[in-house]
């Protein structure tokens, strides 16, 4: 089993930390993991993009994503420019209010992330662990609690009470 | 429990020279290599080692030959830009003998080029970037593995030949972040600063070859006189201006690469017991090749890839060998067509060598490679 996932949003929003978390649970998991990054010079404001390939059982070699199953977008821009060559039976999960227009595409989940991030947990910045409690949901391949582990050995640790409550929400918005 | 984790390219490359024993990093930040500059800044002082951010790329150069000239196997780290920067002081690290291991994370040039997108462009300059006659160890990863052990077999190589090593990485490999699982310090084989076997009462003179036609050269402070200079030197290590010494002294610096050439130049084989057809690739780009082969090779193709682990001495004599066996050669690489030369002046009228480049700041799709494989498989049906 391959699973493909491609993250997107726009510098500063954390997604590349969001994908390095999931594959580092894909991996305490004993699951084959690459992730791999690109984003515009500017340090924050340019389109940010993280693919990961996570596979139960074979070596991963051409390390980029051909045809997403799940792709997480933050911004307009990022659902607009990364959700076209997603697999047909493949899920767009879009945060709702930063994407006002969602693209036409079948299986769309919405879920307000950076609301739930400043409302819920306190700050947008959390609305990366958000969105990784939300994929963790949706893809349903590695469990919550090997995710937390993994939040918890990322963060600084006296942000790891409030990432975890932000994962938890994330996890919870997805019904 | 498994020790596996997911971790970078760069970090392993940082990982892999801690434990060959680098004590010194001097460099200055560019992407795609900076997060070896991160690692070793956050590592090296953990074992007594020292970091200096510098004030530009040539002083960097400047800095690891100077640690390493007073005992510390030092490494610095660049990409493109920056390691046409170092070329003068790479130069005289292979004149003066000081060993020291250069990370090039590629990127697409000339000049700076599309940062900080990837490429494989550099690797002639790799071997010719500093002028004169020299020779070159250069080795390039395909995964974070390798990219952890190449560093430790360049750290490894400058000391024991004495020479500027390149790491060939590439931001494929470096910015990669794959599970892997590294070995234990016990499971290496460090090599170890060369030492003087004389005294001075005894006559020692520093750049006497050993019988491995290396010089053991006494670093500084322990007590020996030593003149280092990028001047021709004879054994005494001051210049001399006659044509034997010259003559010699350039025979040498070829010649004690050359005896070891075999146990330098590695290369890997993969699908290739009943390969009719073979890609040459290596580094990050050999990850998508080996894909496309796996393709090929369900569509009915008999191929399969030759993987140059060491770029430079380049591998002739598995080159040679590989042509004398298949229909055709495909060489795959990030640039314009750089190493095809190479294959094919080793191939040497064999077979065909057909080349499958590109130069436009993304990577190969494995669907690129399978074109160029099927095209080479339906031109010599």
């Amino acid at each position: 089993m391959r699973k493909q996932i491609r993250l997107s949003g726009s510098g500063g929003q954390g997604v590349i930390t969001a994908a390095i978390i999931y594959a580092e649970a894909a991996v305490s998991a004993g699951m084959e993991a690459v992730q791999s990054q690109s984003y515009g010079p500017e340090a924050r404001g340019g389109a940010s993009k993280s693919e990961v390939i996570i596979d139960d059982s074979h070596p991963i070699f051409h390390p980029h994503v051909k045809t997403p199953d799940v792709v997480l977008a933050m911004t307009q821009k990022a659902a607009d420019k990364y959700y076209g060559d997603l697999h047909s039976d493949g899920i767009l999960i879009l945060d709702t209010d930063l994407v006002p227009e969602p693209p036409k595409f079948g299986n769309i989940i919405q879920v307000p992330i950076t609301k739930i991030a400043i409302e819920q947990a306190g700050k947008s910045l959390f609305a990366n662990i958000v969105a990784l409690g939300v994929l963790t949901k949706v893809l349903n391949l590695v469990d919550l609690d090997t995710v937390r582990t993994a939040v918890s050995h990322r963060v600084p640790p006296h942000t790891i009470e409030a990432n975890m409550k932000a994962l938890q929400l994330g996890y919870d918005a997805v019904k | 429990m498994s020790k596996a984790r997911l971790m970078q390219g760069n970090e392993a490359c940082a990982e892999g020279a801690l434990a060959a024993g680098v004590r010194f990093f001097g460099g200055y930040p560019i992407t795609p290599s900076t997060e070896i500059a991160e690692g070793m800044a956050k590592m090296l002082p953990k074992v007594g080692g020292k970091f200096v951010q510098m004030e530009d790329e040539i002083a960097s150069m400047g800095v690891v030959l100077g640690a390493s000239l007073a005992g510390k196997k030092a490494l610095t780290a660049s990409s493109g830009p920056g390691i046409s920067l170092k070329q003068e002081l790479i130069g005289y690290a292979a004149a003066a003998e000081i060993p020291v291991v250069i990370v090039n994370v590629q990127r697409v040039g000339p000049s700076t080029g599309q940062p900080t997108a990837p490429s494989q462009g550099d690797v002639m300059q790799a071997r010719w970037g500093t002028h004169g006659d020299h020779p070159m160890i250069a080795l390039s990863p395909w995964s974070v593995r390798e990219a952890f052990d190449t560093a430790v077999m360049a750290v490894n190589y400058s000391e024991r030949f004495r020479t500027p090593v390149i790491l060939l990485m590439d931001e494929i490999v470096g910015h990669l972040r794959e599970k892997v699982e590294l070995p234990e310090a016990s499971e290496l084989e460090i090599y170890p600063r060369r030492q003087p076997s004389k005294t001075r009462a005894e006559g020692y003179q520093p750049y006497a070859p050993a019988e491995d036609l290396v010089p053991n050269v006494a670093d500084f402070g322990n007590g020996y006189h030593i003149h280092v200079t990028g001047l021709i030197h004879d054994e005494t290590g001051f210049p001399v201006g006659n044509p034997k010494v010259t003559r010699e002294a350039i025979d040498r610096l070829h010649k004690k690469i050359a005896i070891a050439q075999d146990e330098i130049t590695h290369v890997e084989e993969y699908c290739m017991e009943d390969a009719e057809y073979a890609v040459v690739a290596f580094g990050g780009t050999a990850r998508t090749a080996y894909e496309a082969v796996l393709e090929a090779r369900k569509k009915g193709i008999k191929v399969g890839m030759v993987r140059l682990i060491t770029i430079w001495p380049f591998a002739d004599k598995a080159i040679k060998a590989l042509a004398a066996k298949v229909k055709g050669i495909l060489v795959t690489e990030l640039n314009y067509g750089q190493i095809v030369n190479e294959v094919e002046r080793a191939a040497a009228g064999q077979c065909p060598v057909e080349l499958c480049a590109k130069y436009d700041m993304t990577i190969f799709e494995p669907e690129e490679i399978l074109e160029g494989i099927e095209n080479l498989a339906g031109g010599n049906k």
